[in-house]
């Protein structure tokens, strides 16, 4: 353990990968997860059928292979994201502005932004069918019933799932370890090779996520009460 | 019953005209990625036979088969494990003794917060190492899978025993039935038959998550995968076959969690099975939380 | 029957204690059933761990199965091949074992499980470009060194790079659990960590990232197998002195490899290895390197 307390500057940079993955993917996730929501549920036939076969498609693969398909695949066809690169100096400095973290994002978000699409769809589901009709009666258009009626009083009912979907994507950052990425399932496994106290390191390791996952539920339910209020 | 349909009108002729455009221009969209993908696996010679070859030679048909064996094996003996950690949890979590009821909450908030793919490397690195080793790496997979599908299904139980209505309970009392009865005779059997679709979708999860021995080398499919790659440095093509492999077992198995909702649950009212737990299908709030 | 041995060797190891010697009794009659080949071995004094191997006529050597030219084995290999393999070979036949024989067992090490195979008893050496640092010798031994080396870069040819300064800022793949990584994260590097030296081989060669950082003697024996497309480039920046890894539990074993070693940087035997394996992609063999003095 002494090894760890010694290079602990190692456990909170590898944590703050942890969670630059986590905001980066999630952001991404949210971007890419609500308009294919909005194609699930729209007029548009072909749409609708696109986003359910990618959504299905993405949802059954395990998030291995995505990596997989991300890092290892892709660069064999020639893509690389390696232009990311150019962009390190002026944008967000050093550490997380790097082809290995856009591609380990982008395996995150493609994962994860089907999940989100189901948690928007079960919110939209969840609102009851008068708004929209009303909305509608009112002359609002397709896209104003969404925007304007039925997502504000869906995304409150969206919360809680988003939540747990959120807090899986938390989690899934641990997959970065096996394609690259020092986040901090990599760093306990460092630490592991190097010490005979597996356990206690594992606990060291193991409460940081219980603590993030703690954080991700305290903040989910602070918007969910101040959105309850709000309505 | 289809909510899309109360979302738009029916669209008059104006709109029939763009949601045709829109059809075009996604369909154009799809057919262009489509050819794009075609040429760019061309480009780089990846549509070359002998990379394929692999996937049609009989030694290798076997070698993943023997993966996709060890893959459900390993699947199948977490979720075996899981159920028996899950109901004992969950039946503690519901204890009226704080001394059960505590630490059953502890060990299953603890488990479900925790990465699987951590608690793996720390099996496998405690226990799985060495001689002295006890555990393989396959158990150390089929054993982080078991805790933290146990920690999930725990909730399972609990919001499907608390999904059964009070008055069972109630009346169970009434008739005389002690604590231990009212639970095993009257509320688990009915909870069992709200919560099974959820603990079948919970084998696609577990199914999936066992792709993460990948990373300490255990068997199952992508440890053959990676193999048959180093040897034919058929990246792209082990991924493409693998993940059909996966995706198709899946659909199997939420398949088989459609018709025996339909079947068993029928028309009651059940949960919704959702990989993050299950969701009440009209307030869209998660019981029972979890992981993708 | 493996189970066994390392019982019998914590049981001799708790013995040794008390008592002055413990051995095979019986097996070891003065010297009359020495062979002409094994006269070495049967030096071996009593109690040692080297006397048990020999006596026991088995041992188990971790290498590593994908770094051409130091220890690397094919999918049609039936043995692995290479510098720390022809090492190993010469500790080997000095416990009168045959290293050709099945009676010596190549264990694959990667670079995460080399000490924890050493403690457990999984292994009885390690030669896998097992570099000496103060880390592990608190965890387990380590003999020699019989080889030095520095971290280099390996790239595509014509990258445009040409020495470690270029890489500054830039991602370079190492494999977790190796040094590399730190001193790559000292120099300026942003360090992508994978399981094996052959991921971050196809992740340099498919253009995923510009280099790999690892020993220059790993790097060399992999742009020898892709002479067209690889380069090693660049000054070594750090010193990495490859050792031979043995128990923590069998302390005596250091002096005997030291002297095994030396003998045969002396009679020649070392170079000859060397020119066998790394040699063969045109490097000089170097002078061998002065060992370190074993504790006590």
């Amino acid at each position: 353990m002494d090894d760890v307390w010694n290079n602990f500057d190692l456990v909170v940079r590898a944590f703050g990968m942890t969670v630059g993955l986590f905001l980066a993917a999630g952001i991404a996730s949210l971007a890419v997860g609500l308009p294919l929501a909005a194609m699930r549920v729209g007029p548009v036939a072909v749409m609708r059928r696109a986003a359910a076969t990618y959504v299905t498609l993405v949802r059954n693969t395990p998030l291995l292979m995505v990596f997989i398909f991300v890092v290892i695949a892709l660069p064999r066809i020639d893509i690389t994201f390696k232009s990311i690169e150019s962009f390190q100096e002026d944008a967000f400095g050093q550490v997380f502005i790097s082809a290995y973290f856009f591609r380990a994002t982008l395996a995150l978000s493609l994962y994860t932004s089907t999940f989100v699409c189901e948690a928007v769809r079960s919110g939209i589901n969840s609102v009851p069918l008068g708004q929209a009709e009303a909305a509608r009666a009112v002359g609002l258009t397709f896209g104003g019933t969404m925007t304007q009626v039925v997502l504000p009083q869906a995304l409150r009912a969206t919360v809680p799932p988003l939540t747990s979907v959120l807090i899986a994507l938390l989690k899934n950052t641990s997959v970065a370890a096996a394609f690259g990425i020092i986040e901090a399932a990599a760093r306990m496994k460092y630490f592991n090779n190097r010490t005979t106290e597996d356990v206690q390191v594992f606990l060291l390791f193991a409460l940081v996520y219980v603590l993030l996952v703690e954080v991700v539920s305290a903040a989910s339910l602070v918007l969910e009460r101040r959105w309850k209020a709000a309505r | 019953m289809n909510t899309s349909n109360i979302l738009f009108d029916a669209p008059g002729p104006k709109a029939v005209v763009r949601h045709r455009v829109y059809t075009v221009l996604t369909i154009l969209a799809l057919v262009g990625f489509v050819l794009a993908v075609l040429l760019r696996l061309d480009r780089n010679g990846q549509l070359a036979y002998a990379l394929w070859e692999p996937f049609v030679t009989p030694e290798y048909v076997q070698a993943i088969w023997g993966g996709l064996l060890d893959t459900l094996k390993m699947a199948f003996s977490a979720i075996i494990g899981a159920l028996v950690f899950g109901l004992v949890f969950g039946v503690g979590k519901m204890s009226e003794h704080r001394w059960l009821r505590w630490p059953s909450w502890v060990v299953v908030e603890f488990f479900r917060a925790v990465p699987v793919l951590l608690m793996m490397i720390f099996l496998y690195f405690a226990y799985g190492l060495g001689k002295d080793a006890v555990l393989s790496s396959y158990w150390c997979v089929v054993i982080a899978l078991t805790v933290y599908n146990g920690a999930v299904l725990a909730e399972v139980f609990r919001a499907g025993v608390l999904a059964v209505p009070r008055g069972q309970a109630e009346a169970a009392y009434a008739v005389g039935m002690r604590k231990a009865q009212v639970m095993n005779l009257v509320l688990l059997p009915q909870a069992v038959k709200i919560m099974l679709p959820s603990i079948i979708s919970q084998c696609v999860v577990a199914l999936k998550d066992t792709a993460l021995g990948y990373y300490i080398s255990s068997p199952g499919l992508t440890f053959v995968g990676k193999q048959i790659y180093g040897e034919f440095q058929n990246q792209v093509q082990v991924a493409i076959v693998i993940t059909a492999i996966y995706v198709v077992v899946n659909l199997i198995l939420s398949a088989i969690a459609t018709w025996v909702q339909k079947r068993i649950v029928g028309e009651k009212k059940a949960l919704a099975p959702t990989p993050f737990g299950i969701t009440d299908a009209d307030t869209g709030a998660t019981q029972g939380g979890g992981r993708i | 029957m493996r189970f066994t041995r390392t019982r019998a060797t914590l049981v001799c190891a708790s013995l040794l204690l008390t008592l002055a010697a413990c051995g095979d009794a019986g097996s070891d009659d003065e010297g009359s059933d020495v062979s002409a080949d094994t006269d070495a071995a049967s030096e071996l004094e009593d109690g040692t761990r080297m006397k048990e191997i020999a006596d026991d006529g088995k041992i188990v050597i971790g290498v590593k199965y994908d770094q051409p030219g130091l220890g690397f084995k094919g999918a049609t290999d039936d043995v692995p091949s290479g510098f720390d393999v022809e090492i190993a070979k010469i500790l080997v036949s000095k416990l009168g074992i045959d290293p050709e024989s099945d009676n010596v067992e190549w264990k694959e090490t990667i670079s995460d499980n080399r000490e924890p195979f050493l403690k457990s008893g999984e292994v009885d050496l390690v030669l896998a470009s097992y570099s000496i640092t103060d880390e592990r010798r608190a965890e387990v031994g380590q003999a020699g060194p019989y080889f030095l080396t520095g971290q280099q870069v390996l790239v595509k040819k014509d990258s445009g790079i040409s020495s470690v300064d270029d890489l500054k800022g830039k991602e370079v793949c190492s494999v977790t659990g190796s040094t590399s990584i730190d001193n790559a994260e000292a120099e300026g590097m942003k360090p992508r960590g994978f399981d094996t030296y052959s991921e971050c081989r196809d992740q340099v060669l498919d253009g995923a990232i510009d280099a790999m950082t690892t020993d220059g003697s790993i790097l060399l024996g992999y742009a020898a197998l892709n002479p067209d497309d690889l380069e090693v480039v660049g000054e070594p920046f750090s010193e990495e002195r490859i050792g031979v890894g043995y128990s923590p539990e069998s302390p005596e074993m250091c002096q005997w490899i030291t002297d095994t070693l030396q003998e045969s940087m002396d009679n020649g035997d070392w170079a000859k290895a060397f020119e066998a394996t790394l040699g063969k992609s045109g490097a000089e063999t170097p002078e061998p390197p002065q060992m370190d003095p074993c504790k006590s």
